[in-house]
């Protein structure tokens, strides 16, 4: 079984974002890292392709600069090979853009199963993955906690706000993953360095078959018109714990008629 | 782009619209002259009077999906709409898990582009602009749509309030799905609903959330009994979501749910932007944190600098003694 897993690779979430100045992008220049999120998709498809007796988990990614860093954490968690696209014309690139970029690479590799996670961590649109079912013409079952791929069907058990729901689609289909939903393995000193030979594809939106006009920031037909400052919440009191902090907030709770 | 009509997606749970469908209609009616709602499944007719009430005078009914998840059909039956001229200048749709699928879906069906984890939503040189709460909520960024619509937005919960117009019940047309093919093949086979004790994340007057600094998984207990004596909700951070120690329906965020309830406590948590997103707006907000420096107390009305490990035993030992 082949099993596609888009990744995202992102600045890292610990140093503080920002914006560029002109564009009000975010600014994604520096070294990207892969999004924790996607680690879980990664090894979700690993276990999978394994449970299936075999196939194999190709990486698709976007990304500015070539920027592979990200790509090889999954290669060395175990992942085949992957499918980058790298192009000057994607910046400002918008969900939608993203997901014609995605949708043209992955149908390179022809999976039976393509897996995502529910949105990335650093711009949180959380539509790409059903965007990308949509421009391939396929079914998707998004927030799964539980993937089983029994013959050719796949079936997840799918978060719902009062529980889950246990849906079947036929193959191919495409699946978003909670995080938490598998516990992504760490990769092995012996994965880290067959990483670095295996095979990295990288194309340009050309190559893809895409009009530059559709992705981008002319694709992406939006404007970001202000960013300002929000409103501060008034400083709070702050009490230093010495035995008695859990009192004041018994008062607080008091004062405000919660007790 | 004018907006003289918008279409909200008005998702019915226990066959009453969501709270947060009558948000968005609520706001859509200072917005446009003419609002109408698109709604799925068995209970639309019963549901009509209701979002008549909230100022919708026609509902899009989609019919029953047959098992099938929304997300294909109900975002067809809307472009079917707007292929055939009838469609909106806008469609508003909650942030929700079936409300993201069918903006997902609609969107690259009619090949336009959508905004999500809108707050807000003005009227602005006869369009529509956005705000979004970004880098934790402390800036706020407008956007609009530069191109032909229909515009698709997904909106968080609790960006507007909700409140009724007195308008009569609204009226029902029939708009069925298009065969859609494979694309539509997924199909719900077996419904779970986990027993929940208390009231709703969402809705409760107070909400005690727990996050890395508990330490281990056992400890998230702590967290239940306090949020159980306060007669509140059980929430959390990501981290321990991502951890496995509690189920992601428990996550307050970014990703999860958005709460604003009068009391907010926030144990353990360092404070996150992908937290502080979610919770930020609740009236009050109390923080447990060893670390004195973490973010949590920026937002805190009461920041308590102090172990968690040590604080919430106290706690929970000094309500119980209240009785």
């Amino acid at each position: 079984m082949n099993v596609v897993v888009c990744v995202k690779q992102i600045p890292d979430p610990a140093a503080p974002p920002a914006l560029d100045a002109v564009t009000k992008n975010l600014v994604r220049a520096g070294k990207l890292i892969l999004d924790d999120s996607d680690a879980y998709g990664v090894e979700m498809a690993l276990q999978l392709a394994d449970a299936a007796g075999g196939g194999e988990v190709t990486l698709v990614s976007m990304a500015p600069n070539g920027e592979t860093s990200g790509l090889r954490t999954a290669l060395a968690m175990g992942a085949a090979r992957a499918i980058l696209v790298s192009d000057d014309s994607l910046a400002g690139t918008d969900a939608l853009g993203t997901a014609k970029v995605l949708a043209a690479a992955i149908k390179r590799a022809e999976p039976d199963l393509i897996l995502a996670a529910t949105e990335s961590t650093d711009g949180y649109t959380g539509t790409t993955p059903v965007q990308v079912a949509e421009l391939l013409g396929l079914p998707s079952v998004t927030f799964a906690k539980k993937v089983e791929i029994t013959g050719n069907s796949v079936k997840v058990e799918r978060q719902t706000e009062a529980g889950y729901d246990e849906v079947e689609s036929p193959l191919p289909a495409l699946v978003t993953v909670t995080a938490g939903v598998v516990e992504p393995r760490y990769p092995s000193f012996k994965g880290i360095m067959a990483a670095k030979s295996k095979p990295v594809e990288t194309l340009t939106v050309a190559e893809l078959g895409l009009d530059a006009g559709e992705v981008g920031a002319a694709g992406a037909r939006q404007e970001i018109t202000q960013v300002a400052d929000a409103e501060a919440r008034a400083a709070g009191e702050i009490v230093v714990d010495e035995g008695e902090g859990h009192q004041r907030v018994i008062e607080f709770l008091e004062q405000l008629k919660v007790l | 782009m004018s907006v003289d009509k918008i279409w909200v997606l008005a998702e019915v749970v226990d066959g009453a619209p969501i709270t947060t469908s009558l948000e968005l209609i609520t706001q859509a009616r200072s917005l446009a002259g003419t609002v109408e709602a698109v709604a799925w499944g068995e209970a639309t007719a019963s549901v009509a009077a209701t979002l008549g009430q909230y100022g919708v005078t026609t509902v899009h009914d989609v019919g029953d999906l047959g098992g099938a998840l929304p997300g294909v059909p109900v975002a067809a039956a809307i472009a079917a709409a707007v292929a055939g001229g009838a469609g909106p200048d806008a469609v508003l749709f909650p942030a929700t898990y079936d409300g993201r699928d069918i903006a997902g879906r609609l969107s690259a069906r009619l090949d336009r582009p959508v905004l999500t984890n809108v707050v807000d939503l003005i009227a602005d040189d006869g369009g529509l602009v956005t705000h979004h709460a970004i880098f934790g909520g402390t800036q706020v960024l407008s956007a609009r749509f530069t191109a032909e619509g229909p515009g698709i937005y997904v909106v968080r919960a609790k960006s507007f309030p909700a409140e009724p117009s007195g308008g009569a019940p609204a009226s029902v047309m029939a708009s069925p799905a298009p065969d859609t093919g494979a694309t539509n093949a997924a199909r719900i086979v077996a419904r779970h609903v986990e027993e929940r004790t208390g009231p709703k994340l969402d809705e409760a007057a107070v909400v005690v959330s727990g996050g890395r600094g508990l330490g281990e998984k056992d400890n998230y207990a702590l967290i239940e009994e306090l949020a159980t004596l306060l007669k509140g909700a059980a929430g959390a951070s990501r981290a321990i979501v991502d951890a496995g120690w509690v189920p992601y329906s428990h996550q307050v965020g970014q990703t999860g749910k958005t709460v604003k309830p009068t009391v907010y406590l926030a144990c353990g948590i360092s404070g996150a932007t992908q937290h502080l997103v979610g919770m930020k707006n609740s009236k009050n907000i109390v923080a447990i944190n060893k670390d004195a420096d973490a973010p949590i107390f920026s937002v805190a009305d009461l920041g308590i600098v102090g172990d968690v490990h040590k604080v919430l035993p106290k706690l929970i030992e000094a309500l119980k003694a209240k009785g």
